[in-house]
């Protein structure tokens, strides 16, 4: 803040504090406005790295962003949607604004999917946060199919990895696309539902979503 | 040290850049300057340094749309809007800011972005000089000339003795 100008007197102060903050009550929306106008430009101009949005869902607010290629991170709000974006911003590019429109079709099948009315995903994604062998993992999970469950150790085997159980582990905990690649389908070889992104209710909810869309469909 | 997302730039800087583009371009163009102030550091945010002062880099990048802008348009520099019609939709109070921006773009233009990026932008006196061009002292005498002209023009009272 400015140090205070002994050479100022209080209509001059007083000056200095309207330009500095203003009364405009119209500042807001005329602000949101912008904003809005800079993301389509940047869109449309090519670079626009990372648009992102907040989806409100029953499992809470979800974190989509997206790249050109395609959806690139989903992120429940107990993994801080905050830090997420520092990290898309490092990893990625720090080019990185809310703009909803890239997300649309994201965001009305995940609305979809949790409504139990889509069964399997039709986005493109960019798998670009993984690499490997946990890419290898995230890619093989689609084939479990819907309301159907597999253990990390079938995961590891189906992978050619069967020794690979733990890293089977480790790619379904870091999946940067949670609900779109269903790491959820993943459990204990003992049964028990083991770790997940959103948390064990989550998964637990999104298991009994999809077993009752499997026995009734 | 990292850039943090450009939506953090905006959230952070977006209203102060606004009150610099009316300042700077007048309450008609300042919506095209801020969107142009934007897209452009938008586009060259990756290879700003990180732990740069941010706010100094957008201002100096409205300071160049806004001289841009005059060089296209081939008018005296920073050209003064006339005072903006008094009109406000019905219902809607006047906003007690329209005779700030008009009073401000009044100024003469030294004046007008000594005022824009000291009081509106809280640069320091250096960094106004580096931009309008002049000594620190000069830039500081502007500001305060403008300033002085502003509460005249908004309060009626004669400048101090």
């Amino acid at each position: 803040m400015n140090t205070a100008d002994p050479t100022m007197n209080t209509a001059e102060e007083h000056v200095a504090r309207m330009l500095r903050s203003g009364t405009d009550a119209g500042q807001a929306g005329q602000l949101a406005r912008l904003r809005a106008r800079l993301a389509d430009h940047a869109a449309a101009a090519g670079f626009l790295d990372v648009a992102y949005r907040t989806l409100d869902t029953a499992l809470g607010p979800l974190l989509l962003a997206a790249t050109p290629r395609g959806l690139v991170r989903i992120a429940y709000a107990c993994q801080d949607h905050d830090a997420v974006l520092a990290q898309l911003a490092g990893r990625i590019s720090p080019r990185v604004l809310r703009a909803p429109a890239r997300l649309d079709a994201a965001a009305r099948q995940i609305g979809e999917y949790l409504a139990g009315q889509r069964a399997s995903f039709d986005l493109p994604v960019d798998l670009r946060l993984a690499r490997g062998y946990r890419r290898t993992v995230l890619t093989y999970l689609p084939a479990i199919g819907y309301g159907r469950t597999a253990s990390y150790a079938a995961v590891a085997a189906a992978t050619g990895n069967p020794k690979a159980v733990r890293a089977a582990g480790t790619a379904c905990a870091t999946n940067p696309l949670p609900l779109v690649i269903p790491c959820h389908r993943v459990i204990r070889s003992d049964g028990t539902l083991g770790a997940y992104a959103g948390g064990t209710e989550a998964k637990r909810t999104l298991l009994d979503l999809e077993a009752a869309g499997h026995t009734a469909g | 040290m990292r850039l943090p997302p450009f939506e953090q730039v905006v959230a952070d800087h977006g209203a102060v850049v606004l009150r610099v583009c009316r300042a700077v371009a007048g309450p008609h163009d300042a919506e095209d300057a801020w969107s142009e102030t934007f897209l452009a550091a938008f586009a060259a945010y990756p290879r700003l340094r990180p732990g740069s002062n941010i706010r100094g880099w957008l201002v100096t990048i409205a300071h160049r749309k806004a001289i841009d802008r005059v060089r296209a348009a081939g008018r005296a520099p920073l050209p003064t809007d006339p005072v903006p019609e008094p009109l406000v939709p019905c219902g809607q109070p006047a906003d007690p800011d329209t005779a700030l921006w008009a009073a401000v773009a009044a100024l003469p233009d030294k004046q007008r972005a000594a005022v824009a990026y000291h009081y509106v932008a809280d640069l320091p006196y250096a960094e106004v000089a580096a931009l309008i061009g002049g000594s620190e002292a000069a830039a500081r005498r502007a500001a305060a000339d403008g300033i002085a002209s502003l509460r005249t023009t908004l309060t009626g009272q004669e400048a101090r003795p």
